[in-house]
């Protein structure tokens, strides 16, 4: 009959019990979860049963990982991602956060740029630790993604992203993400990228701030290759901060495009 | 003339640059994108481009946060 361990199909004899397939697959195992439930008592397994079997502290091997992402997407979804290069433009509120949702889908490379260090007022809403304060942000975000996924490669930029620089950090991405701070900012790259790159995707964002509806987030498609995430119209002012919540959602409005995007997905 | 501004036909009178239209509508020119019939439209062309009868012009305001 068949089981999944660990995420991957495998054939066992209909009579196999958990503690004996644990000392046979994968000894030493000191977790051990049936269908999402950790188990302690030895069982007679059954007919689709998903076992996971985890020695404690111990991390998946670089092929073991490609295998459970391989498991966890629809046939062909992870190839396409994996063979994906994808730039990002200022990791604060936004970037940090499209850069971990894509890493975690297993995004082949990213390409992030930023010439900020870590403050403590970033952390009501960007992806870094207060063990982090006064790292670049560079360094602190691609120590995060290692953390999520060794397999993604990630090429830090630790630079102030300006005209004259543009083809040289992000001339090779597949889909490049704005998510920079200062309106200015935002206009000086999809002016000088859309220019540029007229047929490359451009994702950007505007109108993230505050606590105002969630639904009044929306991705639109500007032109072609353009993309538009965010209210549009609510910037950040006093009394108008930046918060998690929101920004997140803007955050993920923008991956998700990527995602679709990679996926040839229609979006209008 | 008739434009068609982000979509929406809009009557102008006078003969009018993308610098003067964005003035206009009050927009800071730094912080916007403007496309013009589905095409990027550099920044250092905007004062130089009269629109025409017919254009159809795309303009992002960026507003700031991130």
């Amino acid at each position: 009959m068949n089981i999944y361990l660990n995420d991957i199909p495998v054939e066992i004899n209909p009579d196999t019990y958990l503690h004996a397939l644990r000392d046979e697959k994968k000894s030493g195992a000191d977790i051990l979860i049936i269908n999402g439930f950790p188990q302690t008592k030895d069982q007679r397994l059954q007919e689709d049963d998903r076992v996971v079997m985890i020695r404690r502290g111990e991390q998946p091997t670089p092929d073991e990982l490609e295998a459970l992402m391989m498991a966890r997407h629809t046939p062909g979804v992870h190839e396409k991602i994996k063979q994906a290069r994808v730039g990002i433009a200022g990791i604060g509120g936004l970037g940090s956060n499209v850069a971990i949702a894509l890493t975690r889908v297993g995004i082949g490379q990213l390409d992030i740029a930023d010439f900020d260090v870590v403050e403590p007022s970033n952390l009501n809403r960007q992806q870094y630790f207060i063990d982090q304060i006064g790292m670049p942000k560079v360094e602190a975000l691609s120590d995060i993604l290692k953390r999520i996924n060794p397999a993604v490669k990630v090429n830090g930029h630790n630079k102030k992203v300006t005209p004259e620089n543009l083809t040289a950090i992000f001339g090779t991405v597949d889909i490049l993400v704005e998510a920079f701070d200062a309106a200015a900012e935002k206009a000086m790259l999809t002016n000088h990228f859309l220019q540029l790159y007229p047929n490359k995707y451009l994702v950007a964002a505007s109108g993230v701030a505050g606590y105002e509806p969630s639904n009044s987030i929306r991705t639109r498609k500007i032109s072609k290759y353009f993309y538009l995430c965010g209210d549009g119209v609510t910037a950040a002012a006093p009394g108008y901060g930046l918060m998690a919540p929101r920004v997140g959602i803007a955050a993920h409005h923008q991956a998700n495009t990527v995602l679709r995007l990679l996926l040839n997905e229609p979006l209008d | 003339m008739q434009l068609i501004i982000n979509g929406e036909a809009k009557q102008v009178t006078e003969e009018l640059t993308v610098t003067k239209l964005l003035a206009q509508l009050m927009l800071s020119p730094e912080q916007v994108v403007v496309e013009l019939n589905h095409n990027i439209l550099p920044v250092d062309k905007h004062s130089a481009t009269e629109l025409t009868s017919g254009d159809s012009i795309e303009i992002v305001h960026f507003v700031g946060g991130g």
